[in-house]
């Protein structure tokens, strides 16, 4: 082992086709088409390169995972190579024939995501009439075939009050692990803001609500608790720190260091297609860019928690200040740390209309081929 | 944090003891988290197969290394209730 420390985890982005539509999506603004989609065998090499240089653990994700149908040939290919395997997906498409060929491969975990609780806020959030439902049979069959189950509630000003029943919900459905999640806003979330963002006194009720429960539920079920940067006074250890610990390919084979890098001016990611992971890892300039502390101005390159949030995060960075270099606006100490009160301020008393996240609903400019055909 | 020495520890569904060729370490690795557990610890986490309980693992261990039996039962006790919190181990 030389060089820069090896990697934990792999993020698959394996398609950005999904049946659902929910406005804070994580997927970029310009969805990649499925005619661009690496291929069984490319995945399969990048699997086996992944095992080499030290990933340990490989979170195929989306889009929806499952709407590749090689989705159990690549756990299986992943499983043999020694790495943990995990699924995080909508569970619309999760019927017995996926499990069942699913849990033959290998599968170590599924993470299963839940809009809400109330079946209709649910539905309307995710832009699918009947997901609720169909993720509901999802989590019992995830439970019946004895894997450890977690629950992903992305929680925002539209399902905030019913935390409680989401927890609840989590419980029953015998969960090991429940996220609570607020929306982070990149992409289309932050697209979505005004519709997503909760008040301060909603998020102080619901961190009680989940403080109590961790007490109450502590040795039973873990609860992960994520807040909206807008109210922190510290920013998150994002993706703990740029090209520390993961690395996040798109469909197309896009290797970078988080799911929202592309929204980044200025950057050429590079292609699985072309470069070695072993080598995108220690030696591409856009993974280099920002590793470590080196990059980091003032209050950052003395602060004494300058290793521990390594400076936050360089792609909200860069959306509330114009500029990926800056300390992150999330922190009190930042200087533009007075967006995050007026992007309060802006998000009005009743939430706007959502943009769902579909092809064809966003500003970013269709690709030439598109547009002349 | 007390637990009895009758408890019987277990990993949880979903959860891994398991060597890293490339860090050249044991890795705990579980649901969209993983742990690298200290030299001490790995030597009790080999020792958890949901057939011996707290009791015996110290015996085992109190008998390879030099360290008296009621320290070594406390080490185990915090470590896997430590692990316990944290989902990894079910006790």
């Amino acid at each position: 082992m030389t060089g820069f420390e090896p990697p934990m985890g792999l993020i698959v982005e394996l398609t950005h086709r999904c049946p659902l539509q929910c406005p804070y999506c994580s997927n970029p603004l310009a969805l990649e088409r499925v005619g661009d989609e690496l291929s069984t065998a490319e995945w399969q090499r990048v699997i086996d390169e992944a095992a080499k240089i030290g990933i340990l653990q490989f979170h195929f994700t989306g889009g929806e995972p499952t709407a590749r149908r090689d989705l159990p040939d690549l756990v299986r290919h992943a499983s043999q190579a020694g790495l943990y395997t995990n699924i995080i997906t909508s569970g619309v498409q999760l019927d017995d024939r996926m499990m069942e060929a699913l849990v033959a491969a290998g599968i170590d975990h599924i993470q299963l995501s839940f809009q809400d609780v109330d079946p209709e806020n649910a539905d309307r959030i995710a832009g699918y009439r009947g997901a609720h439902a169909k993720k509901l049979a999802a989590a019992a069959r995830i439970h019946a075939a004895g894997l450890p189950l977690t629950l992903n509630f992305v929680v925002h000003r539209q399902n905030i009050a019913n935390v409680p029943r989401m927890i609840a919900l989590a419980e029953g459905l015998g969960a090991a692990r429940t996220e609570i999640a607020q929306v982070q806003y990149y992409g289309w979330g932050f697209k979505n803001r005004a519709s997503l963002l909760p008040s301060q006194g909603e998020l102080d009720a619901t961190t009680a609500t989940v403080e109590a429960a961790r007490l109450r539920l502590k040795g039973q079920m873990v609860i992960d608790y994520v807040i909206p940067d807008y109210y922190a006074r510290r920013p998150k250890s994002c993706m703990g720190g740029w090209a520390r610990r993961f690395i996040n390919i798109s469909p197309a084979g896009k290797a970078m260091p988080c799911h929202a890098a592309e929204t980044l001016p200025g950057f050429v990611f590079p292609s699985v297609r072309e470069t070695s992971l072993a080598e995108i890892w220690q030696h591409d300039p856009a993974f280099l860019r920002f590793r470590g502390t080196d990059w980091m101005p003032e209050p950052c390159q003395s602060c004494d928690r300058r290793e521990i949030d390594w400076g936050g995060c360089r792609c909200q960075a860069f959306a509330l200040t114009g500029d990926a270099a800056r300390t992150d606006p999330a922190c009190e100490l930042a200087p533009d740390h007075a967006v995050m009160a007026a992007a309060i301020a802006e998000r009005g008393d009743a939430p706007a209309d959502f943009i769902y996240r579909r092809y064809g609903n966003n500003d970013a400019p269709a690709p030439l081929k598109d547009a002349v055909s | 944090m007390s637990t009895p020495e009758q408890a019987v520890p277990r990993f949880r569904p979903g959860v891994k003891l398991r060597f890293d060729p490339v860090r050249k370490a044991w890795v705990v690795l579980a649901p969209e988290r993983l742990f690298l557990p200290d030299e001490q610890a790995v030597e009790i986490l080999k020792l958890v197969d949901g057939a011996r309980n707290l009791g015996a693992i110290a015996d085992d261990l109190a008998a390879r290394f030099a360290a008296p039996r009621e320290i070594i039962i406390a080490d185990v006790g915090a470590i896997l209730g430590d692990l316990a919190e944290k989902g990894a181990i079910a006790l």
